[in-house]
């Protein structure tokens, strides 16, 4: 299966940007990667979906790259570690771990998200023993004396374990750079989403999604860059009008990711996509984390009180749902996919209050399953297109 | 044979007065409202009971209604009601249920309505499925809920952050929501009575566990040791009727260590204990007794079991301790067994191959917790390669009988056992 953009075929150089993010994220052996840690000297740290707070890593000269799967390579030894009953990225995962892929990282972090994840950080231990490997125990408990305590020493131990694998000590001055440097990055990334939002035909979801994806591998510095850059050249389309499409709020892929081919399907089918939670380490936070002050502070205070409401994440004192209402409400959106990884707990545990809140809300909404493998598309391009057409009758 | 009717009635004693225990308490539940009694929905792994029996307080452990409901035949149709409403058919099938359960009226094992909750104390232990169980029962009921993180042992260790993380939680959060639904306030001498209960029964309990290390072992760990957890993994921890079973219980398989018997199962006594397995994941509960017969049929006895550690590791040496009550509540939670990290789950399984040892090392995979499953075919080979012995891995669910294939299973653990006579015949274990 070619996932290779439409675009590509013309020489423009939105379409070679394009092309060229598709390209950098189809290298599963992360060759830029290889040429950052030879051109500087820096380590470079694999992350797991959903986040981690990737300010402290570059803080210390360390090069954060998300591992989002691997799409459909051909699985050889993944699968002897996991039954048919759990989800796919953890084997593909594997899969690149014993492939050699993952060789020019010098560790990895599995952020506290299901179990699945959990346990992987433990096989990795077994797997990769001479390797970092840390599990970043997010807090379930947002007090600042309860929580933020015990995810500050928790990112202190992680501070340490970097220093072991070789990157440099931290200090207040470089993490408060970095910070500085993360939230230009992530205004870059809101203002896309609120221009997409707006006007989806400018920022169709299949682009938006690689230029994220390419955040996970370059330096932040880099790929601010490429932002503003992607930014302009949308600007620029001129040829890019509306249609008449369903707007739609896609949610349930924030770990294992669906196919690029799958979100062109959607696209495709009727659908415009005004708000998703792909790639989310990009906008966990819904503000700036604040240059004030004790910058590892901020970082805990941020994860404290302003990240979006994941599934993963206790729901505590808010209503269930209710973000997703309000997300609805705010970008204009008509309708909701509910599109998780089969067998994902999180998502799946999840969706029976969520649609409960849309439903109760009078929004509608359709779901469905895929796996990051999943190379047919037919039943979810009908699926969408109904659903799409159905909107489009009744609005 | 006098000695073996003296012994099966002797067994019967602990086991009557433990399913007095348990029915006892699903009665006191069922009548908790009208006599003004408060209960908290709660969780097995990482549970509280001293701290909720010190304010008076009935828990009540959604799990273990649902593991009844897998024995009584009543799940299917509870899980088909929460797929009708949308809760998928790939998720843990207690969570669904349990659902299901509210929906046909929340009648308990005894055929008695459970009571509403008062409070519900997510005790987030060893499970990321917990989180959205109670998330997913905070809509079904108008109480307050109170959260319990309890960290994860990533590094194989607990370090003070992570006790002082979970007692503070403790004092800051539980406590004053006890404090605040009961009306009472908290009494730590209380607490330190019911605590130093705990660490007597657990004494009896490590060494019923323990007794299997005869040859032949006296109790089967894992079938049988669902019945031996019961009382302490549920309302009884802290308790005398806790003591008081333990104690009997331990009396009891100390008199078949002496006989040199072998453990009761449904049909009597195994009369030759064939293979000595070390088994890993929870059990079947809607073909328990099927399922166990395929262990017995071929003369197979548990010798040790990771199940019977989920709502408490023991056999490590940890006691709740009345010195450091809420201390050791903590380093209770931070201790169950799906707390800790994979690597340590492989030491203790290879532990117990050699301790007890065994034959072989099982593994009943299920599909409902990912907790326990993802990563358990890697735990095999490592298991496999420390020690030397064969390692067998089959399929099934707690409480779906979907997923529950008697004749799979019972091919898959025929050719095990044959495995495990060639590794004999090339003298590879025992
Ligand atoms: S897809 Fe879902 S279940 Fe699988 S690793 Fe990710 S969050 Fe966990
Ligand atoms: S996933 Fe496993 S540990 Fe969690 S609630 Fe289900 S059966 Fe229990």
């Amino acid at each position: 299966m070619s996932t290779t953009l439409e675009a590509t075929k013309d020489t423009s150089p939105l379409a070679k940007l394009i092309s060229d993010c598709e390209e950098l994220i189809r290298d599963t052996s992360l060759s830029t990667v290889q040429a950052w840690k030879e051109r500087t000297g820096g380590i470079a740290i694999g992350f797991m979906p959903t986040y981690i707070p990737r300010e402290l890593l570059h803080a210390q000269g360390v090069l954060p790259v998300g591992i989002m799967g691997a799409g459909d390579i051909e699985i050889i030894r993944g699968d002897a570690y996991y039954q048919s009953y759990i989800c796919h990225i953890p084997r593909s995962t594997i899969e690149l771990g014993l492939n050699g892929s993952l060789d020019c990282l010098d560790g990895m972090v599995f952020p506290a998200i299901c179990d699945v994840i959990r346990n992987l950080s433990g096989m990795w231990k077994m797997m990769f023993p001479t390797k970092l490997v840390h599990y970043l125990d997010v807090p379930q408990d947002f007090h600042a004396e309860m929580g933020g305590e015990f995810y500050r020493h928790d990112l202190e131990a992680l501070s340490a374990k970097l220093v072991e694998a070789g990157a440099k000590p931290l200090t207040s001055e470089a993490l408060a750079e970095s910070i500085r440097l993360y939230n230009e990055n992530g205004r870059r990334v809101r203002a896309l989403y609120d221009l997409r939002r707006r006007e989806p035909w400018r920022v169709p979801t299949a682009e938006l999604y690689v230029i994220l994806r390419a955040g996970l591998i370059l330096p932040v510095e880099e790929h601010s860059i490429m932002l503003d850059r992607f930014l302009e050249l949308v600007q620029a389309e001129d040829d890019r009008t509306p249609m008449d499409q369903a707007r739609v709020i896609l949610t349930g892929s924030f770990c294992e990711q669906p196919p690029l081919g799958l979100i062109k399907t959607l696209e495709r089918a009727g659908c415009y996509i005004v708000d998703d939670d792909f790639v989310q380490v990009s906008r966990w936070f819904k503000h700036d984390i604040s240059e004030e002050g004790d910058p590892l502070g901020a970082l805990v205070d941020a994860f404290l009180t302003d990240a979006f409401a994941s599934p993963t994440r206790y729901i505590d004192e808010d209503e269930k749902g209710r973000e997703l209402v309000e997300r609805v409400q705010s970008s204009g959106a008509e309708g909701v996919l509910f599109c998780a990884p089969s067998f994902c707990d999180p998502a799946l545990l999840d969706q029976p209050m969520e649609t409960a809140a849309v439903t109760r809300a009078g929004i509608p909404w359709t779901a469905f399953k895929f796996s990051e493998d999943t190379g047919q598309f037919q039943v979810i391009r009908e699926q969408a297109g109904t659903f799409a057409d159905s909107i489009k009758l009744w609005s | 044979m006098s000695t073996t009717e003296e012994t099966s009635a002797a067994k019967d004693q602990s086991q009557d007065r433990q399913k007095r225990m348990i029915a006892g308490h699903f009665d006191k539940l069922a009548e908790s409202e009208e006599r003004g009694e408060k209960c908290v929905y709660t969780y097995v792994p990482g549970n509280l009971t001293e701290l909720l029996l010190s304010f008076d307080v009935n828990p009540v452990l959604p799990e273990i209604n649902a593991l009844q409901s897998g024995m009584r035949g009543l799940s299917k149709e509870y899980i088909t009601l929460a797929e009708k409403e949308g809760h998928s058919e790939d998720v843990c099938t207690y969570v669904k249920c349990d659902i299901g359960m509210k929906r046909a009226g929340n009648i308990g094992p005894t055929g008695k309505r459970l009571p509403n909750p008062n409070l519900l104390l997510l005790s987030y232990t060893g499970c990321f499925t917990f989180l959205k169980w109670f998330e997913l029962l905070r809509e079904e009921y108008d109480c307050p809920v109170t959260m319990l993180h309890v960290p994860y042992q990533a590094d194989g260790k607990i370090t003070d952050e992570m006790r002082k993380y979970v007692v503070d939680q403790m004092k800051k959060k539980t406590i004053p929501a006890l404090e605040k639904m009961t009306g009472k306030k908290f009494d730590i001498d209380r607490l330190r009575e019911l605590l130093a209960r705990s660490a007597k029964a657990e004494d009896d309990l490590v060494a019923v566990l323990e007794s299997a290390k005869n040859k032949p072992s006296p109790i089967d760990a894992y079938f049988g040791g669902v019945y031996y957890i019961g009382p302490i993994f549920t309302a009884f921890r802290g308790t005398e009727d806790a003591v008081a079973y333990y104690r009997e219980l331990r009396e009891e398989v100390e008199e078949r260590v002496r006989l040199g018997k072998g453990p009761i199962i449904p049909s009597g006594e195994l009369k030759e204990e064939k293979y000595r397995l070390v088994v890993e994941g929870p059990p079947n509960w809607t073909s328990f007794r099927k399922f166990w017969d395929m262990f017995t049929d071929e003369g197979a006895v548990v010798v040790a079991s990771t199940y019977t550690k989920v709502g408490g590791v023991y056999d490590d040496g940890f006691r709740h301790d009345p010195d450091r009550p809420l201390e050791s509540l903590a380093e209770y939670c931070l201790g169950c067994y799906t707390n800790l990290n994979l690597p340590a789950r492989v030491d203790k399984l290879a532990g117990y191959v050699k301790d007890y040892e065994a034959d072989g090392l099982l593994i009943n995979s299920v599909k409902s917790c990912n907790s326990f499953s993802a990563g358990q075919l890697m735990i095999l080979r490592e298991v496999e390669n420390r020690t030397g012995v064969p390692g067998g891995f089959i399929e099934s669910d707690l409480v779906d009988p979907r997923y529950f294939s008697a004749a799979n299973i019972k091919n898959r653990l025929e050719s095990y056992f044959q495995m495990i006579e060639q590794k004999r015949a090339q003298g590879v274990t025992r």
